[in-house]
């Protein structure tokens, strides 16, 4: 008992200052990767480098090509990097989190003439929904939303048939360094307890049903939070006879949060900016 | 014994039904069961395990109709004694798909008959209770037979779940899952109790299956390695690199003694930040937080040290076929032993702590046993066999990596309770220091890569390493092309799902959260 108790006092407080400081990743960490679209030369290395088609180079026309970055699909292995070193970086960014899946996308637009010249044309952002006053009303009662959970959350974890790396970090945010509860987050035992899920996982043919359920039984209004490249897009499995490919196929996502696990200051990030307690991504920067 | 001496005794006792085939690895003895004395497999597995004391590893089902015009089916062996798999092949007819089943005479065999009847339409009679696929999957509908295209969706049919019911005045049946109160794996479970203690278990598992095998057909090594890293998270890279091993088996590829160094630290530092989230989460599961926030703690910081060697908190993009895709720099590498060193103190007066306080212990004592009997009946591997005195470890039975070339040794308890297998682990974490720091000692400045160049192959080979959860067998079989023709993941959780059932017998519900939590298996490495 002293022996716990003086244990105790020795430890002192480990806890992290995030987000007033974000840790700096190590040497080598694989974040999000920068394409330098000028220097692209149409070879294609870097898209047959990719598993799983976050990087595409698509042929629009004969004289127009398009290459694509889908940070949503990526799971940062770095093999764009080691196909094109001058051209792609793994930068050491990784609170990635938006609430706009399209903003997850980077795509430029290439001409390409007889001379075998190949040159940037523009950037293409992605294009406005179609009905945008319904938008905007459902944009609004969502930041009324956030503002009401922004101060206590309770979080139900529904694993989707993730391979369990998304769960390791995941459970890391109860630990004493991340401590997610000293932000009013609590992961909560059941749906019905809870204001947001949060999905892992590509949606297995076996759970789709089990997590429509769970949908259901979370009390509206609500947020839903898609982590990890299987969630966001299916990741390395893809859509297939036992994966749909995504939790927005099958249930509505309000936030999506990069990674292959996003590790867990990207999670606190992305939590936090699903009940509006920080600022997304710049998506602007990022379309430039 | 080698492997004519094996063969020699074999065709004694049992005369000529076995013929042998070509292996890629030396240490692979393929057997083919001639197609009329089928009826004698219960036989030949029984005498390979009883009276040759081989270990029951594997079943693989192949769709070989393109190459021979049938199915085969391989049953592996492991003969510890002589660092020898023997592997038993059995010709089955496309048409008639049935084998007598061997589960009467070797147990640990039962979920394997099941998952092949499931998913090719194998029949091993008369086990043939569903396992695999789900009630809302159409009959006849074999997602592993060459001709199913895994990209398209399957329409659900009615069904529902065959559980083993228990019935009786004041039995109840308590359902739970597939989504669980904790941040754990899907699956769902019915209690049958009768007042507070269990009186059975049944589980539904596979919710979690993502067809992994079979969307791996027809890529390149390279590119279905991806997959590999995320069979089970927790095991990236043990998983991984059983995949590369069977790889370079077949591709008969020398790896640099620099790179086994490595590997060998990276399957040890898996080993270490695992174990040691166990013990924290069983302490949590008792209700000792402080013992659970320390293990975190370390846990936390063990993970921090694989970013700093590896740029990945679960050491993902490390594996590579013929070497490893990443390699540290000096620096890295000594701080990495100096880190080690702190931890190695943190954690024994962690534990020194943890183990003086005796609530928490009186909790794990004798709480959910699984006997030595039980266990060796279900052929239960890793920590949950090594708990139950199953001295079985591919470190030491089928030496790879460096593990030839280091001292340590294997963990053993007897009891077969949560605290067996809570010291298990605590010998385990005490040997993986002992065995980082002889590490330490190897590194070399040689090259990283291979010796040899990589150049295709055709052919199959076991790939396998013991991860920190129990052994992982790899089979895989290259089509002429190089490319994945059949690829069979053996996750230790396949093998220990069983034991779980046994083990919580007798127990009260509220025990089971802690007992699942000393087993810790994997249900993706399971449902793949």
């Amino acid at each position: 008992m002293f022996k716990i108790l003086r244990q105790s006092i020795r430890t002192g407080v480990v806890t992290n200052s995030f987000p007033a400081v974000v840790t700096e990743p190590a040497e080598g960490f694989r974040g999000k990767p920068e394409i330098d679209f000028a220097r692209c030369t149409g070879c294609d290395a870097c898209a047959d480098a990719c598993p799983t088609d976050a990087i595409t180079l698509a042929v629009v026309s004969h004289t127009e090509r398009t290459l694509s970055l889908d940070l949503g699909h990526c799971i940062f292995c770095g093999e764009c990097e080691a196909a094109c070193p001058d051209g792609i970086r793994m930068t050491k960014e990784f609170q990635l989190a938006t609430t706009d899946k399209s903003a997850l996308l980077t795509r430029a637009r290439y001409k390409l003439d007889e001379k075998g010249t190949f040159e940037v044309s523009g950037m293409i952002s992605h294009t406005p929904s179609d009905n945008e006053t319904l938008d905007e009303i459902g944009a609004k009662l969502k930041e009324k939303i956030r503002r009401l959970f922004g101060r206590s959350l309770h979080i139900r974890e529904v694993d989707a048939g993730s391979c369990n790396g998304c769960e390791v970090e995941i459970t890391a945010l109860n630990n004493p360094i991340y401590d997610i509860e000293r932000f009013g987050v609590h992961f909560v035992a059941s749906p019905r307890h809870a204001d947001m899920l949060v999905v892992t996982g590509p949606v297995t043919r076996n759970m789709e049903l089990a997590l429509r359920q769970t949908y259901e039984a979370t009390p509206k209004p609500m947020l839903v939070v898609a982590v990890g490249a299987c969630a966001i897009g299916g990741g390395v499995f893809g859509s297939s006879y036992a994966s749909c490919g995504g939790v927005d196929t099958v249930v509505p996502v309000d936030v999506y949060i990069p990674g292959c696990p996003p590790r867990p200051e990207a999670l606190l990030h992305g939590i936090l900016v699903a009940v509006d307690r920080l600022p997304q991504r710049d998506t602007d920067q990022l379309r430039e | 014994m080698k492997k004519q001496e094996y063969i020699h005794l074999l065709r004694n006792a049992l005369g000529e039904i076995l013929t042998e085939e070509l292996s890629a690895a030396p240490n692979e003895l393929y057997l083919a069961l001639k197609p009329k004395a089928l009826s004698k497999l219960p036989d030949v597995c029984s005498l390979l395990t009883k009276s040759l004391r081989g270990q029951f590893v594997t079943i693989i089902a192949n769709d070989e109709q393109s190459i021979r015009g049938l199915f085969s089916l391989y049953y592996i062996f492991s003969l510890p004694a002589d660092d020898l798999f023997i592997i038993l092949r059995v010709s089955v007819d496309a048409q008639h798909r049935e084998v007598p089943s061997i589960s009467s005479s070797i147990e640990a065999a039962d979920w394997f008959e099941r998952e092949m009847k499931d998913w090719f339409g194998i029949i091993a009679f008369p086990n043939i209770r569903k396992l695999a696929v789900h009630p809302d999957w159409p009959e006849e509908v074999y997602p592993m037979a060459k001709e199913f295209n895994p990209r398209q969706t399957i329409p659900r049919v009615k069904g529902t779940f065959d559980f083993r019911h228990v019935e009786g005045e004041g039995v109840f049946e308590i359902p739970v899952g597939p989504v669980h109160a904790g941040i754990i794996e899907p699956g769902h479970f019915r209690f049958s109790v009768a007042g507070e203690p269990i009186i059975n278990l049944d589980a539904q598992l596979f919710y979690t299956h993502k067809g992994t095998e079979k969307i791996a057909e027809g890529l390149t090594p390279q590119r279905a390695l991806w997959l590999a890293e995320r069979i089970s998270g927790d095991s990236t890279f043990a998983h991984a690199l059983a995949f590369c091993h069977a790889i370079e088996r077949i591709c008969a590829r020398e790896i640099s003694a620099r790179a086994l160094v490595l590997r060998t630290t990276l399957l040890e530092l898996e080993r270490l930040y695992n174990h040691v989230s166990d013990i924290g989460s069983i302490f949590l599961d008792v209700g000792f937080s402080v013992g659970a926030a320390m293990a975190f703690q370390l846990k936390e910081r063990f993970m921090q040290l694989n970013e700093m060697l590896t740029g990945s908190r679960l050491l993902r993009g490390m594996a590579a076929i013929g070497g490893l895709r990443r390699y540290p720099n000096k620096s890295q590498w000594n701080a990495l032993h100096a880190e080690l060193a702190t931890g190695r103190v943190e954690f024994n007066s962690f534990i020194d702590l943890a183990m003086s306080a005796s609530t928490a212990i009186d909790r794990l004592e004798t709480t959910g046993v699984l006997s030595h009997k039980d266990a060796y009946r279900l052929g239960i591997v890793g920590i949950a066999g090594r708990a139950s005195g199953i001295a079985r470890d591919f470190r030491q039975d089928h030496p790879h990596c460096s593990y030839p070339h280091l001292q340590f040794k294997v963990a053993q308890h007897e009891e077969g309770d949560v605290l067996a297998r809570m010291n298990v682990r605590i010998d385990e974490v005490r040997e993986s220091f002992n065995i980082l720091e002889q590490l330490h000692r190897q590194y070399d400045h040689g090259s990283i890569a291979a010796t040899s160049e990589y150049r295709e192959a055709s052919g199959h080979a076991l790939g396998y390493v013991e991860g920190w959860r129990g052994e992982i067998v790899h089979w895989i079989m290259l089509d002429e092309h190089g490319k994945i023709y059949r690829w069979k993941i053996t996750d230790p959780s396949f093998h220990n799902w069983r034991a779980l059932k046994v083990a919580v017998l007798n127990n009260i519900v509220p025990d089971f959260p802690v007992i699942n939590k000393s087993f810790n298996l994997s249900y993706s490495g399971n449902d793949r």
